[in-house]
């Protein structure tokens, strides 16, 4: 979808850009990462052509961007930047419709364009559509910004860190929103960042930058499993093993179709099931299998009854589709080295342990 | 509270006065020439200060582009000295070349005016944040869109102030156009001078100073209700 072909930007004696090669595939969020003056932006910028290359080419959706009359190439490419940049003259409103009205569009149409916008962004239209820049919060302001890059539904974004200058607290919650969002829309993006977690958490792809050249792009996990040389592994840092358990699910880790007792069963059989899988608890699950609790292998053993007369209550559970983050967060929250999968609707799915994702963490060096 | 009982009754004080020693009386008795005289000192403030308006603000929005950074500082650098030369002197050296008569006095308004107004149209115009011109630059609005839609409207609140202060100081400046023959209320302050009459001096200075404050408050309206409530920081 975005090309760059030996792309070179040299000011004066300096080399900004050096012959960057690269590929983004269409869809994906390509993260430009590197310490500043890098030339990350100046990539990027020049890709909308804010900046000229000295040389190389850039081909935006298989057309060479020198073919085309700036003005109209930007027009055709969403832009936000760090500074958010809404015209404080404007409504949010009008910030909104900037690009259609550019584009020559129908009043009505890039009106409704902007209240579905504003939608979209979890912005209430009725409340913010005729409010001013200055009348909103840093947060809700850039989530104008990504409403009024998106206004005339350009298949190619550029963001140049877009989060940087929101408080940590919002700044996730505004991520989250633009992760969802981005799932649906499926546009190209190419996002700078100086930030490794950002990049990790939005990226499809990192490319990083050093001095000018790009140095390794990859995915997050092969970025983080495999740093290049140690400027990159410097740069994503000591704990990289730690980030990549953002990017694994649960469900990669977990042991599907666990042993379970049930409410009514005695301890005698709770104990053998025990004994057969060699572990010292099991989950109690209720008629229709959603987790109940867990019994231990010390009361089992030797004890009288049902399982429901002596099971304790389960230690926190984790969802299949949450990442091991929080698995092992929630792990060390409890001092236990294994959780309850439970999904949405309560049912036992099965069991994740700290040596299944050690393993799951390592096997990449062992294929290696 | 207190304060505005204290002005109120000096006021009256000042104006008994006034009334006692005759000066009210003898201020009324020009009324016919203030009347005469304001559309003339009126028609001079707006011609010249039209007149730099109209050259200020498209000068200091061309002085203020990128590619004449340079020339800038020289346009703005001539303007400035032709500010520090008294008013007076301006006129005085029009005067050998213009000749007697209101056209000099316009002159030497006009380039009293044009100062204040070039000043804050380009101060205002380099205040727009570079982030606001990127981000305009960014989604495809030409150099001349980006003036209209992003520049002037941010930076119309500076150049409206320059505006105000340029026609006040207009309007308490054209009492001098008198003095080359301009006509204006300038004629009732020096023949007032002149023949001691302190009661023809005083119609022409009050009525002076009413214009201005009138002036001052036109603008000041016109900048609070046609400036849009984003970027104007009275509302």
């Amino acid at each position: 979808m975005i090309r760059l072909e030996r792309l070179t930007k040299a000011f004066d004696a300096i080399t900004a850009v050096d012959a960057v090669d690269m590929e983004v595939p269409e869809g994906e969020v390509c993260v430009f990462l590197g310490p500043s003056g890098c030339g990350k932006t100046t990539t990027m910028k020049m890709i909308n052509r804010l900046i000229r290359p000295s040389s190389g080419r850039i081909f935006v959706d298989g057309r060479d961007t020198e073919t085309v009359d700036e003005v109209t190439l930007r027009r055709s490419i969403g832009y936000v930047i760090q500074q958010i940049g809404l015209f404080p003259n404007k409504t949010v409103e009008e910030n909104i419709c900037v690009v259609p009205n550019l584009l020559g569009w129908d009043r009505r149409r890039a009106r409704s364009r902007a209240a579905e916008l504003l939608e979209m962004v979890n912005l209430e239209p009725a409340i913010f559509l005729k409010r001013y820049p200055k009348e909103l919060s840093g947060g809700q302001q850039q989530r104008v910004g990504v409403a009024r890059a998106l206004a005339s539904d350009p298949p190619v974004l550029l963001m140049d860190e877009p989060f940087g200058a929101i408080d940590p607290i919002n700044r996730e919650v505004i991520q989250d929103e633009f992760i969802r969002l981005q799932a649906e829309l499926k546009k190209t993006i190419v996002f700078v960042s100086h930030d490794i977690d950002e990049a990790v958490k939005m990226a499809n792809r990192i490319a990083i930058f050093r001095a000018g050249r790009l140095i390794q792009y990859d995915t997050p996990n092969n970025i983080l499993a495999h740093p290049i040389d140690s400027f990159v592994a410097d740069f994503v840092g000591s704990d990289r093993t730690l980030k990549r358990l953002r990017l694994l699910r649960v469900a990669d880790a977990m042991m599907a179709d666990p042993p379970r007792v049930r409410a009514e069963d005695s301890l005698e059989t709770a104990a053998a099931l025990m004994e057969e899988h060699g572990h010292v608890s099991v989950v109690m699950v209720g008629p229709r299998g959603r987790a109940r609790g867990v019994v231990q292998i010390e009361t089992a053993r030797g004890g009288r009854g049902a399982v429901a007369e002596h099971h304790e209550k389960l230690p926190g559970v984790i969802g299949p589709d949450d990442d091991l983050r929080k698995a092992v967060s929630l792990m060390f929250t409890h001092d236990v080295t294994w959780l309850a999968c439970v999904d949405a609707d309560g049912f036992y799915k099965g069991y994740i342990t700290q040596r299944a994702i050690t393993h799951l963490l390592g096997a990449t060096y062992r294929d290696a | 509270m207190l304060g505005r009982i204290a002005i109120i009754l000096g006021a009256f004080v000042l104006g008994a006065l006034a009334q006692g020693s005759g000066l009210l009386g003898a201020i009324y008795q020009y009324r016919g020439d203030v009347l005469y005289l304001t559309p003339q000192h009126l028609a001079l403030a707006a011609i010249s200060g039209g007149l730099a308006i109209v050259v200020g603000v498209p000068l200091g929005v061309a002085v203020s582009r990128r590619s004449f950074r340079r020339v800038a500082n020289i346009v703005t650098r001539i303007v400035n000295l032709g500010t520090t030369i008294p008013t007076l002197a301006i006129l005085a050296l029009a005067m050998t070349v213009l000749g007697l008569g209101a056209p000099t006095a316009i002159f030497g308004l006009f380039v009293l005016t044009l100062l204040p107004i070039l000043l804050n149209t380009v101060a205002g115009i380099r205040s727009v944040p570079p982030h606001l011109i990127e981000a305009a630059r960014g989604m495809g609005m030409t150099p001349l869109q980006i003036l209209r839609e992003v520049e002037l409207p941010n930076a119309a609140y500076v150049i409206m102030a320059g505006i105000r202060t340029a026609l006040v100081i207009n309007i308490g400046t054209v009492p001098l156009a008198f003095l080359i023959g301009g006509g204006g209320l300038g004629e009732l302050i020096f023949t007032g001078i002149d023949l001691m009459e302190p009661g023809m001096l005083l119609a022409g200075a009050i009525a002076t100073a009413a214009l201005a404050i009138a002036v001052d408050a036109l603008v000041a309206n016109a900048q609070f209700w046609l400036i849009p409530r984003g970027v104007n920081p009275l509302r």
